[in-house]
């Protein structure tokens, strides 16, 4: 059998330019709202992931969603603080921390408007116990000070969360005296300072959370079991992971409703528009069809050669909106968690997979889109088509 | 009219191309139209706003309380006609799914600050008799099947334990837009209770909703009000409604921003694929459009027979769309009650459709108008062969 070059289904689309151009730019603004709604649902995945740590335990009060609105007031702390499933840092100190979240209203550079932004008062296991987290720019707070350290975020992004600046809560001024990096966590967008300092400003008795690290893994549904049914308590144990898997649920559910949406109602209508030109391509080429099936090509030559320059179409397409698409990467969203109700910052993320799957994606657009059109060019019979003009 | 006719003839000469288009234009509207309701509704607490409300919170931020003691001393502040004060509760019903908004209010003066929850008389009276009553939005009672007298029961998230209240009436809303997925109770039950349960958490509210007597006042009452509470242990931040209301929009603005672009792009991602089809139609009718030109018929026939095809199909696609606008928003309403309970479709967005198709339309004939009113009747004969 001799097929028809694949080079013909190239130079056909090369020879109408304009009508190609103008199908694979409509592909392409699909392909980049496909790839761009599927790169912010990673982003906000990968930023919850990364906040977590499997081996971290966070204890906050029953029923309360939130470090935020839980409550763990210092006898039940302590009680917690006793259990043997903790693990001891380098130090010798057990890697627990008795933490006061809180959240307080700063006003963004840029846009001048204000968001919430959660405060946490840590104590000494506070860094150690999260190695994601360090310090990149001036020193930590001295305790029992009037000192706070910014997440880059909130360096970056908000008045007065510069080194050397000041934020003002609690009829005190608070110094921002380092700045730390916390990978693509949730920590970034979080102020930090001396956890009994923090309780004392806003007058609040109580911590907000326990947090530790495990000394064995394999411990926590025994420990979680012991402390929710121990009577002095009414606390829920989460594993860290799960902790923040839930805090943003109903946000990554959103986004990936809003994207599924989106993505099948759009690419409908790219569909539409490459079976329009992929059809005008046939009828247009009626003659020229006739003559090949006369010189000896079979059907099947000339159905592969329509659907290939199809997804050469949906291929350009993809290629074109992902590299849009791999733009938005240096965008950061930052936004509030309704949840938490605390500012959330995560960027676009490109992944391999992501790549893989819209291009994927273009490719059957195209074939979707050329399959009709190419099945009524295979089905031509040849004195029909040679008489047509 | 026979130009009418002649449009219409064309349009329909290629049907598989045409319904193609009408189906493309139609989806795109009706991916438009959704989009814009959803933004629209993100912004329905600012418009359901009053000018003459303000409302007090703590300057620290929305979790901290202010003590109950403010309440006589914001009365005092000139302009204020009448104060009240609330708590968000945050109570679970259910499950986290079965999500609606409850309040600890203090009754009397915060029915008559919002005038446009209708409530009956006899129900008002039995709800501020009863400590633990509540009254709930006509919408809510009607998802839920509660009558008056039914019993629920709230998990509280921010304060802990079982609540349970007494149905006591359902409110309507004044105007469409108005907020009926609310419950509301009595704040005195919260406070009494915590009073016994966790004392230091009592005396305290969320917040106060200032009534003023005239909206031109608005700005100096809420600077005197912050001005009292200056250099205390709890300081003020009084803002109207509004901008209340708007802080909390704007920190999710930038989803909203992405919608409302994407809602754009999905238009020119249509406008493109018309321009496509109006091309390709024009294209293989130059040879017609010549010989109209030979027939003594002029540019602005020929221009408008082109123009008048493409408007039309658009036209026929976005009402289409915005018809199924409506069965869509139904579903929605129904199938995601969870997210969306209110997703219904303004007549402004109807017009918005309308005004996207008929830009898509022109937009995709302006080339192949241009191209076929400007042929020359020989270069356009010669194309016959």
């Amino acid at each position: 059998m001799i097929t028809i070059p694949y080079y013909y289904s190239f130079r056909n689309l090369w020879t109408r330019r304009l009508t190609t151009v103008l199908t694979a730019s409509g592909m392409a603004l699909v392909v980049f709202v496909f790839a761009a709604t599927l790169m912010l649902a990673e982003g906000l995945k990968k930023t919850l992931v990364d906040t977590g740590s499997y081996d971290n335990v966070v204890v906050v009060r029953k029923s309360s969603n939130s470090e935020v609105q839980s409550g763990v007031d210092r006898s039940q702390a302590a009680i917690i603080e006793s259990v043997r499933e903790v693990a001891i840092g380098e130090n010798g100190m057990p890697l627990l921390d008795k933490e006061l979240v809180v959240l307080i209203n700063l006003t963004k550079r840029v846009t001048n408007k204000p968001s919430n932004v959660v405060i946490r008062g840590v104590g000494q296991a506070g860094l150690p116990m999260r190695p994601q987290v360090r310090l990149v720019e001036g020193r930590m707070p001295r305790p029992g000070s009037a000192e706070v350290i910014a997440g880059k975020n909130i360096a970056e992004r908000f008045q007065g969360g510069g080194p050397g600046e000041t934020v003002r809560f609690g009829m005190r001024d608070w110094t921002v005296v380092g700045v730390f990096a916390a990978g693509t966590t949730g920590f970034n967008s979080e102020i930090w300072g001396d956890a009994d300092q923090l309780m004392q400003a806003f007058r609040r008795p109580v911590y907000s959370s326990v947090i530790f690290r495990l000394r064995d893994s394999s411990e926590f549904a025994g420990l979680k079991e012991r402390l929710e049914s121990d009577p002095r308590l009414t606390v829920e144990v989460r594993r860290e992971t799960q902790y923040y898997a839930d805090q943003s649920e109903a946000m990554a559910k959103f986004l990936r409703i809003l994207g599924l949406t989106l993505t099948i109602i759009f690419s409908l209508g790219a569909v539409i528009g490459a079976m329009i030109t992929m059809y005008a391509a046939v009828a247009n080429r009626t003659t020229e069809i006739g003559t090949m099936r006369a010189l000896g090509f079979d059907r099947w030559s000339i159905l592969i050669a329509f659907i290939l320059e199809s997804l050469l179409l949906g291929l350009v397409g993809g290629a074109l909106g992902l590299f849009g698409a791999s733009f938005m990467q240096l965008i950061t969203i930052s936004t509030m968690n309704w949840q938490t109700f605390s500012e959330l910052a995560f960027s676009f993320t490109l992944t391999f997979d992501i790549v893989w799957k819209s291009l994927l994606f273009s490719t059957i657009m195209g074939f979707v889109g050329g399959a009709l059109p190419a099945l009524r060019a295979s089905r031509m019979s040849i004195i029909d088509a040679l008489r047509a003009t | 009219m026979f130009f009418i006719k002649l449009i219409i003839r064309n349009a329909f000469r290629h049907r598989l191309r045409t319904c193609l288009t009408i189906i493309g234009i139609a989806i795109a509207i009706l991916a438009f139209g959704m989009l814009r309701t959803l933004v629209g509704l993100w912004y329905l607490g600012v418009e359901g706003s009053a000018a003459n409300r303000l409302v007090t919170r703590n300057a620290i931020s929305l979790v901290f309380p202010l003590p109950i003691s403010y309440n006589d001393r914001i009365r005092q502040v000139p302009g204020v006609k009448s104060v009240s004060y609330g708590n968000w509760f945050g109570g679970i019903y259910i499950d986290e799914k079965h999500f609606f908004a409850s309040y600890a209010i203090e009754p009397k003066h915060y029915l008559e600050l919002y005038p446009e929850f209708i409530l009956p008389a006899d129900q008002k009276e039995a709800f501020i008799r009863d400590r633990k009553g509540c009254i709930v939005g006509k919408k809510l009672a009607d998802k839920y099947g509660w009558r008056i007298g039914t019993l629920i029961t709230l998990k509280g998230t921010i304060f802990p334990g079982q609540w349970e209240f007494v149905l006591r009436g359902i409110y309507r809303g004044k105007e469409k837009g108005t907020e009926e997925r609310v419950l509301m109770f009595q704040w005195d039950y919260l406070n009494e209770t915590l009073k016994k349960t966790i004392p230091r958490r009592a005396d305290q509210v969320g917040y106060y909703m200032i009534g003023v007597g005239n909206p031109d006042m608005a700005a100096k009452v809420a600077q005197d009000v912050d001005r009292t509470f200056r250099n205390s242990l709890a300081e003020t931040l009084t803002e109207t409604e509004r901008s209340f209301q708007m802080g909390f929009v704007s920190m999710t603005e930038a989803i909203m921003i992405a919608i409302q672009i994407v809602s754009y792009v999905v238009i020119v991602i249509i406008m493109i694929v018309a321009a496509n089809t109006m091309a390709m139609t024009a294209r293989e009718r130059i040879p017609e459009y010549a010989t109209l030109k030979t027939m003594g018929f002029g540019a602005v026939h020929i221009g408008f027979i082109i123009f008048g095809e493409s408007v039309f199909i658009s036209l026929l696609g976005g009402t289409l769309g915005a018809l199924l606008t409506f069965p869509a928003s139904h579903w929605i309403e129904t199938e995601l009650a969870e997210f969306f309970p209110y997703f219904s479709v303004s007549a402004k967005t109807i017009w918005l459709d309308m005004a996207a198709a008929g830009v898509i339309g022109v937009a995709a004939s302006i080339f192949p108008t241009w191209r076929g009113s400007t042929i020359r009747i020989a270069d356009g004969l010669r194309r016959i062969g």
